[in-house]
């Protein structure tokens, strides 16, 4: 199977290109530039770089989110139109697994996290359970204290992994003390060859019902809603 | 032998409508699909931009395979993608412009990029020819209003437009203070059609020789008399106040048109945008410009509005003139007509 990964949902922009199980080709950028601009080239020069046009592909994989809103959508919208116009399936993978994967052989919890603003996170848990890394808490945007309230009785070490980590290291090093572990430069960066690897394991989806995961409603219909409730 | 058919895709996404339409040879409709999210955006009394991206993304490659089908053709018979690349709501655009951009290096196909009122003005190409130039276009939306003078085809010079807001702007706004449903144009097209303009209320005709327009003056004037009213305790016939706002804004929108057609010696005048649906201006447009010489184009109700067929008919101009988008094609939000 050739599959090409896609991830712009946060400030880490990256491709990649798997050819039966083998990752051909990668390309990673962590700046504040416009990933609408830069996917396509980024995309165009990679497929280039292995030899490689749009219709070799079997499958187009896409983070699918949390992240930045527009982002994400940047992201999908291009995966969902190539993987529809090539009649290709498409697969989606959380932003937080992928970046999750940079502690798969870490001897404890891993804890992938993207800043959601006013105090919150994007987050959730994995870890090694019979040799397998897997999802021990799901996905979820809340306050980081409540969060480090959550998995704080567990006694195990807790690895915390992402690019936004700066912004709340002091909390969790207070809460959780020397149980607090933490990435790496180059643990911080969601890998789109991890994001490969694991998407061409997966079921393909139908692009025209494919959807990001914002895990969070638009600000607008969040007030509705509880308007609605009043 | 037979030169092939140009058969063009376009891609429109700049506000609250997702469209995909097939265009043959610039002026052929072959098919016109628009996912429409009034209803959503209702809610909120106006177009909330995070909503409609999220509408966007999650119809996009429906409505483009729609239009694909409906118009019978394959990816190998598309000369060309035309997509908007503005103005409009950034996120918005981003949708369409990424969508637009996959397809075309999935498929080879070259990329043209649209200004969205270019789009508006060449509507009126899928129903009547636009060849007589220099030709006059009255642009009327809820973002614009504007008299564009194009002496070829391609080519936009602003010579009138709004100081403050869009006529269309205008009557959303008038339409919130009669507490009327969103969207408020078209509520108050008809309750004007069912009163009498006998409400005095200004007009901006602004200095002598200018063809620019002023509509928050006029906005003013309809708070104020609502307002007075009810001080007064005296019963207003909001009909009457649809009725003589409506006048008070067709009124300087035909005449300032009239006198820039004159002005500049056009031949044909062609009206555009979602403002160009309401029936009092179709009507006293008409009226003005009968027995003048002047050809006036006004594009049928479905073909104001936004939609995607304006976009390819429009993409069809620039791609024959050669201009091509690249892969770095980015939403343009402040994209302006003259520059492009
Ligand atoms: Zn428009």
């Amino acid at each position: 199977m050739k599959a090409l990964a896609i991830d712009t949902s946060n400030l880490v922009m990256g491709v990649s290109v798997i050819s039966d199980n083998k990752i051909v080709g990668e390309l990673t950028t962590n700046m504040k530039k416009n990933h609408s601009v830069r996917l396509m080239p980024a995309i165009a020069n990679l497929l280039g770089e292995v030899d490689m046009q749009p219709g070799d592909l079997d499958r187009i994989i896409v983070a699918r989110g949390p992240g930045s809103f527009t982002g994400v959508r940047i992201g999908v919208s291009v995966a969902k139109t190539m993987a529809w116009s090539l009649n290709i399936p498409i697969t989606g993978v959380s932003s937080l697994e992928v970046l999750a994967q940079n502690g798969k052989y870490f001897d404890g919890a891993v804890c992938p996290l993207f800043d959601g603003r006013r105090g919150q996170i994007y987050t959730s848990l994995y870890g090694n359970i019979d040799n397998r890394f897997q999802l021990l808490q799901d996905e979820r945007i809340m306050q980081l204290v409540d969060w480090i309230d959550t998995i704080k009785d567990k006694s195990r070490k807790v690895l915390f992994l992402g690019n936004d980590l700066p912004l709340h290291r002091e909390k969790i090093e207070e809460l959780l003390g020397d149980r607090a572990v933490f990435g790496q430069a180059a643990d911080h960066n969601p890998r789109a060859s991890e994001l490969a690897a694991l998407g061409v394991a997966r079921d393909g989806e139908n692009p025209h019902t494919f959807t990001p995961s914002y895990l969070r409603l638009a600000e607008a219909e969040a007030k509705w809603l509880a308007n609605q409730k009043k | 032998m037979q030169e092939k058919d140009e058969i063009i895709l376009g891609i429109e996404t700049s506000c609250d409508e997702t469209a995909a339409a097939i265009v043959k040879n610039g002026t052929e409709l072959l098919s016109n699909v628009v996912a429409s999210q009034i209803e959503s955006h209702k809610r909120f009394g106006g177009v909330v931009p995070e909503i409609a991206s999220r509408h966007h993304v999650e119809q996009i490659t429906i409505v483009i395979e729609e239009a694909m089908k409906e118009a019978d053709v394959e990816f190998d018979d598309l000369s060309a993608i035309a997509v908007t690349e503005g103005p409009g709501l950034v996120g918005a655009l981003l949708i369409g412009v990424n969508s637009a951009k996959a397809l075309a290096l999935a498929h080879s196909i070259p990329l043209v990029s649209v200004h969205h009122i270019a789009g508006h003005i060449y509507a009126n190409r899928l129903q009547e020819p636009m060849e007589e130039f220099p030709l006059l276009a009255l642009v009327v939306s809820g973002g614009h209003t504007e008299l564009i003078l194009m002496k070829e085809h391609g080519s936009y010079e602003i010579i009138g437009e709004t100081r403050d807001d869009a006529a269309g702007e205008a009557y959303d706004k008038v339409a919130r203070t009669l507490k009327l449903p969103y969207p408020g144009g078209p509520h108050i097209d008809k309750m004007a059609a069912e009163g009498s303009p006998e409400i005095d209320l200004p007009r901006a005709w602004l200095e002598a020789d200018s063809f620019d327009f002023s509509f928050s003056g006029l906005k003013s004037a309809v708070i104020n008399t609502l307002h007075n009213a009810k001080q007064r305790g005296i019963e207003i016939n909001p009909n009457d106040l649809a009725a003589s706002f409506q006048e008070s804004v067709i009124e300087v929108l035909v005449e300032k048109t009239y006198r820039a057609a004159r002005e500049y010696g056009v031949k044909q005048v062609v009206v555009a945008g979602g403002v160009a649906a309401n029936k009092g201006l179709r009507g006293r447009l008409t009226d003005r410009f009968a027995n003048t010489g002047i050809q006036l184009s006004i594009p049928p109700l479905w073909l104001c509005t936004d939609n995607a067929a304006m976009i390819a008919a429009a993409g069809s101009i620039e791609y024959q003139k050669g201009k091509r988008a690249d892969m770095k094609l980015n939403g343009n939000p402040g994209l302006e007509l003259e520059a492009f």
